[in-house]
C-alpha cells in the first residue's frame, strides 16, 4: 500500500545551518501521525516545506500518488493538503462565519467571480456552518475574531483547514497555550478527524500525543530518528536519549 | 431596497441635476470644476480599489492616469477621433503596462512595493518628457476631441459632464459588485493575511495582479477623459507628486469605502478652489484638514456617513 504522503530525501539549509537533513517520512491515509521532537528540531520548517510555503533544496514529496514537489502552497491546498499555524492567523476584518466561508471558497476555486454577491451562495454558507458546528463555534458564527477567546481562536485556526474536505491536515501545535478543558476538546476533534482525513500532528504535549496518535515519528536535528507505534517509540533508546529523557523509575 | 441604495440614487439624482442648478444660480463656471472632480474621482476610485480594497500602497498610480491621457492625446493629435478606438487603445496600453509593472512589482511587499511602483512611474515620467514629437516637457495640446455616438460633443461642458458622470457611476457600480462578490471576499482575506489565504488554496499573486491591472485600466480611462476635458496633457500628469495627490484623496475620502475616492476628490479639489481664491498658501490649510481627518475620522469622510450595512 502506498502512503498518502510520501516524503523522500528532503533537505533545507539556511546558509550554513542544516534545518532539514535527508528527511524521509510516510503518512498513511486515515491515521493520526504525530511528529515530536525538541525545540529547534525543524518541525515548523518541515510543515512549511510540506505545505509549500518554503521551497526545499532537494528531495521529493508525493501526495496521493502524484509528485507535488514543484507545486506552490495554493496548489497543494487545492489538492487537499492543508496546514494550520502555530501562531494563530485569522482574517480580522471578517466574522467567524465569513472566515469559514472564505476557507470553503478557497478550497473550491472560482475566486475570480466578481459580479454575483457571495452572500447569496447558500451551499457555501451551509458547508461553512457544518464545519463551525463540528468545531463547536456555531453559536459564535456572527462574532468578530476579536470577540473570541484564545481557545476559540485556536479551534477556528484548526477549523479553517477542514473547510474544504481535506485529505491531509498538518496541525502545527494546535493546543499551544490552551487550558486543560480546551485541550481535551481539541484532542477529541483531532481524534474525530480520523474518519475523514489523515493528520500530521506537531505537538509539545507528549501525553496528548501518545494518547491520540496511531504513529509517532521523532524529529531531531532535521532528521527522523524513529518512527512507529506509540509504545514502540516510547521505549526506543535513541528517542529516550535525544528527547524523552529517562523514565523516572529507571533513575 | 436598502437605505444605502436610496442614498446612492439620491446622490446620482443630485449629480444629474447639478448643471441646471448651477445655471439657475448663474454659476456655470463651476461646471468645469465639477467635471474635473468627476475625472479625479474616477482616478482616485481606481487607487482606492488598489489601496483601500487590495491593501497595495502604490506611489506610482498617476503613471497610469498619464499613460491613458497620452494614449488618447496622441490619437487626437494624429487625427483619430473614433471613441471606440480611443477606448480600445487606452485599455490595451494601460492594461499591458499594468500587467508588466504589476507582474514585477507584486513580487515585493510593503515599502519595497512603494519604491518599485515609484521607480516605474518615474521611468514613464521621463519617457513622456523625452517624446519630442508629442510636446516633450512642454506637454501635448490637442484641439479636437474624440467623437462619441449620437453626436455627443465633448466640447460642450454639459456633454462632457454627463459622460464623465456615467463613467464614474459605472465604475462605482462595478466596485460595489466586486466588493460583495467572491473575488471581493478573496481580496479582503488576502489583505488581512496573504500567507493564510494562500495556505487555504487562494492564488494570491494572481488575485493581486488582477486588481492591479483593473486599477491601472480604470486610471487610464480617467486619464483619457482628462485630456478630452482639458485638451492638454503634460508629463507632470505622471509625476510622483500627482500619485501623492491621489493618495491624499483616497485617505481623505476613506480608503476601502465605496465612496472614498469620490469624497476625497471632491473635498480636495473644492478646498483647493475655495482656499486658492483667498490665499496662496492653500496647501498649508489643506494639510490641516488632512491631519484632522486622519486623527478624528480614521475611515475618512465617506466613513463618517457610511454605517456598516448588512
Amino acid at each position: 500500500m502506498s502512503a498518502l504522503l510520501d516524503v523522500r530525501g528532503l533537505n533545507k539549509r539556511f546558509g550554513g545551518l542544516v534545518v532539514t537533513d535527508q528527511l524521509s517520512l510516510q503518512v498513511q491515509a486515515g491515521e493520526v501521525h504525530a511528529l515530536i521532537g525538541p525545540n529547534g528540531a525543524g518541525k515548523t520548517t518541515l510543515v512549511a516545506q510540506l505545505a509549500g510555503q518554503l521551497a526545499s533544496d532537494s528531495g521529493t514529496v508525493h501526495f496521493d500518488g502524484h509528485d507535488i514537489t514543484k507545486l506552490v502552497a495554493h496548489q497543494r491546498a487545492r489538492r487537499g493538503l492543508l496546514r494550520s499555524f502555530q501562531i494563530t492567523r485569522l482574517f480580522k476584518s471578517l466574522s467567524v462565519r465569513e472566515n469559514m466561508a472564505f476557507a470553503v471558497q478557497a478550497s473550491q476555486g472560482r475566486s475570480f467571480a466578481a459580479w454575483a454577491p457571495v452572500r447569496r451562495d447558500t451551499p457555501l454558507f451551509e458547508q461553512a456552518q457544518a464545519v463551525l458546528e463540528r468545531i463547536g463555534l456555531a453559536a459564535k458564527a456572527d462574532a468578530s475574531i476579536e470577540q473570541l477567546s484564545h481557545g476559540e481562536r485556536r479551534a477556528l485556526e484548526v477549523g479553517l483547514t477542514l473547510a474544504g474536505r481535506p485529505r491531509l491536515v498538518l496541525l502545527d501545535e494546535p493546543m499551544a497555550g490552551m487550558g486543560a478543558q480546551e485541550s481535551d476538546a481539541m484532542a477529541a476533534l483531532i481524534a474525530s478527524l480520523r474518519r475523514d482525513c489523515a493528520v500530521l500532528l506537531i505537538e509539545h504535549d507528549v501525553d496528548a500525543v501518545f494518547r491520540l496518535a496511531d504513529t509517532v515519528s521523532v524529529l531531531v536535528n532535521g532528521a527522523i530518528i524513529a518512527s512507529g507505534r506509540p509504545d514502540a517509540v516510547r521505549g526506543d533508546p535513541a528517542v529516550i536519549a535525544a528527547y524523552l529523557g529517562e523514565p523516572e523509575d529507571a533513575a | 431596497m436598502t437605505i444605502n441604495r436610496w442614498l446612492h440614487l439620491a446622490v446620482l439624482a443630485a449629480a444629474i441635476a447639478l448643471p441646471w442648478a448651477l445655471r439657475a444660480f448663474g454659476a456655470e463656471f463651476y461646471l468645469s470644476v465639477a467635471s474635473k472632480i468627476l475625472v479625479f474621482a474616477i482616478a482616485a476610485t481606481s487607487l482606492n480599489l488598489l489601496l483601500g480594497y487590495g491593501g497595495m500602497v502604490s506611489l506610482g498610480h498617476a503613471a497610469f492616469v498619464g499613460l491613458g491621457a497620452y494614449a488618447s492625446g496622441v490619437l487626437l493629435s494624429e487625427g483619430v477621433t473614433s471613441s471606440g478606438v480611443h477606448g480600445l487603445v487606452t485599455v490595451a496600453i494601460t492594461g499591458i503596462a499594468a500587467l508588466a509593472i504589476g507582474a514585477i512589482s507584486l513580487r515585493t511587499r510593503g515599502v519595497y512595493f512603494i519604491m518599485i511602483t515609484l521607480a516605474f512611474a518615474q521611468m514613464l515620467f521621463y519617457l513622456a518628457n523625452s517624446i519630442k514629437g508629442y510636446g516633450g516637457d512642454e506637454g501635448l495640446t490637442v484641439r479636437t476631441r474624440m467623437l462619441l455616438p449620437f453626436g455627443i460633443d465633448l466640447r460642450q461642458p454639459d456633454s462632457f459632464y454627463f459622460v464623465a458622470l456615467a463613467v464614474l457611476a459605472a465604475v462605482l457600480l462595478l466596485l460595489s459588485r466586486f466588493a460583495a462578490s467572491r473575488f471581493g471576499r478573496a481580496v479582503q482575506a488576502l489583505r488581512d493575511d496573504e500567507l493564510r489565504a494562500e495556505a487555504l488554496g487562494l492564488p494570491t499573486f494572481a488575485c493581486k495582479l488582477v486588481v492591479f491591472v483593473a486599477a491601472g485600466v480604470l486610471a487610464g480611462i480617467a486619464g483619457a477623459l482628462s485630456v478630452n476635458l482639458q485638451g492638454y496633457v503634460s508629463p507632470n500628469a505622471l509625476h510622483w507628486t500627482q500619485s501623492g495627490t491621489l493618495l491624499v484623496m483616497v485617505i481623505l475620502g476613506g480608503a476601502g469605502t465605496l465612496w472614498g475616492g469620490v469624497a476625497g476628490a471632491a473635498a480636495l479639489l473644492l478646498l483647493q478652489e475655495l482656499l486658492a481664491a483667498r490665499t496662496e498658501h492653500w496647501e498649508f490649510w489643506t494639510g490641516w484638514v488632512l491631519l484632522a481627518v486622519v486623527l478624528f475620522a480614521r475611515r475618512g469622510l465617506a466613513g463618517l456617513f457610511a454605517r456598516r450595512s448588512t
